[in-house]
C-alpha cells in the first residue's frame, strides 16, 4: 500500500494537470528504507511529450546527488498519462528501474488542464511484473 | 589505477549489493569490460550491439565526473585515475 499526505498527493495532481497535455513527471523522495513519501521533487519532462516523459540527464544525476547526500531514495516515481488511463504501457513495465519504489500513474485524460477528479494509482512494478496497491491519503504521515 | 564506479540499486545484483565498485581502464568501454570481469553480467545492463558496434544503451546514463558520457565521447570517454563514474539508468517512459 502508498501511504501519501494529501498535501502531496494534490501536487502530483496539480502538476499533472498543468502540464496536460504533456506527461508530467517527477519524485517523492523519502528516508532510505522508511517507505515515507516526503519531499515531493518537480521534474521537467525532457522529452515534452503527450506520449512519453525521460527526466533530462542532468536533472537526473543533481536529483540523485542530491538524494544520496541526504541518505534518501525515490520513495514515489510518478508521471501522467493524458489520454489513457493511468495504468504502466509496456514502455513503462520495461523501464521500471527502481524496484523499491511505488510507481504512481495519474491519468489526466477526462479534464485534462480543468478541475475535477483524476485517476490516481499506485504500482509495484519488479522484474517486469506489475502489482496495483492501494492508495491512503492522509492528511499527514504519522510520526515516526 | 582505481576508478570509483556508482552502481544504480537495479545493478547491485551483480556487485553483492555494493553501491560503489572499483574498477580500472582507459576509456569507459575498458572500464566497462574490467567490471565485467569481477561482476558477470553486468555489461549487457549496459552496453548493446547495435549492427556489429558495441554502443551505450539508450536508456542508461553514465557520468564521469558529472559530465553525460554522451557528450565526452560515449563508450570511448577517457578515463583517469581517480575518476568518479556513476551509472544511472534513466527514469523514462510513455503511454505507448
Amino acid at each position: 500500500m502508498l501511504t501519501i499526505d494529501q498535501a502531496t498527493y494534490d501536487a502530483i495532481v496539480a502538476h499533472a494537470k498543468r502540464d496536460h497535455p504533456d506527461e508530467a513527471c517527477g519524485i517523492v523522495a523519502g528516508p532510505e528504507g522508511s517507505d515515507r513519501p516526503e519531499r515531493l521533487v518537480e521534474m521537467v519532462n525532457a522529452a515534452g511529450s503527450p506520449t512519453f516523459y525521460e527526466f533530462d540527464s542532468t536533472d537526473l544525476l543533481a536529483l540523485y546527488k542530491q538524494m544520496w547526500d541526504n541518505d534518501e531514495e525515490p520513495v514515489v516515481v510518478y508521471h501522467s498519462h493524458t489520454a489513457t488511463e493511468a495504468y504502466p504501457s509496456t514502455t513503462d513495465i520495461g523501464l521500471a528501474n527502481e524496484p523499491g519504489a511505488h510507481y504512481v500513474l495519474v491519468s489526466t485524460r477526462e479534464h485534462g488542464n480543468n478541475d475535477g477528479p483524476v485517476e490516481f494509482r499506485s504500482y509495484r512494478i519488479v522484474d517486469g511484473v506489475v502489482t496495483e496497491e492501494e492508495v491512503s491519503v492522509v492528511p499527514a504521515l504519522p510520526e515516526i | 589505477m582505481a576508478i570509483e564506479v556508482r552502481i544504480p540499486t537495479i545493478l547491485r545484483t551483480y556487485t553483492d549489493g555494493e553501491k560503489a565498485v572499483d574498477g580500472s581502464g582507459a576509456t569507459l568501454s575498458a572500464l566497462i569490460d574490467d567490471l565485467e570481469s569481477n561482476h558477470p553480467g553486468i555489461k549487457d545492463r549496459l552496453v548493446e550491439d547495435k549492427a556489429g558496434t558495441p554502443e551505450l544503451r539508450r536508456f542508461v546514463n553514465v557520468y564521469i565526473n558529472d559530465e553525460d558520457v554522451r557528450f565526452i565521447g560515449s563508450l570511448d570517454a577517457e578515463l583517469s585515475d581517480g575518476d568518479q563514474v556513476v551509472v544511472l539508468p534513466a527514469v523514462a517512459g510513455g503511454a505507448r
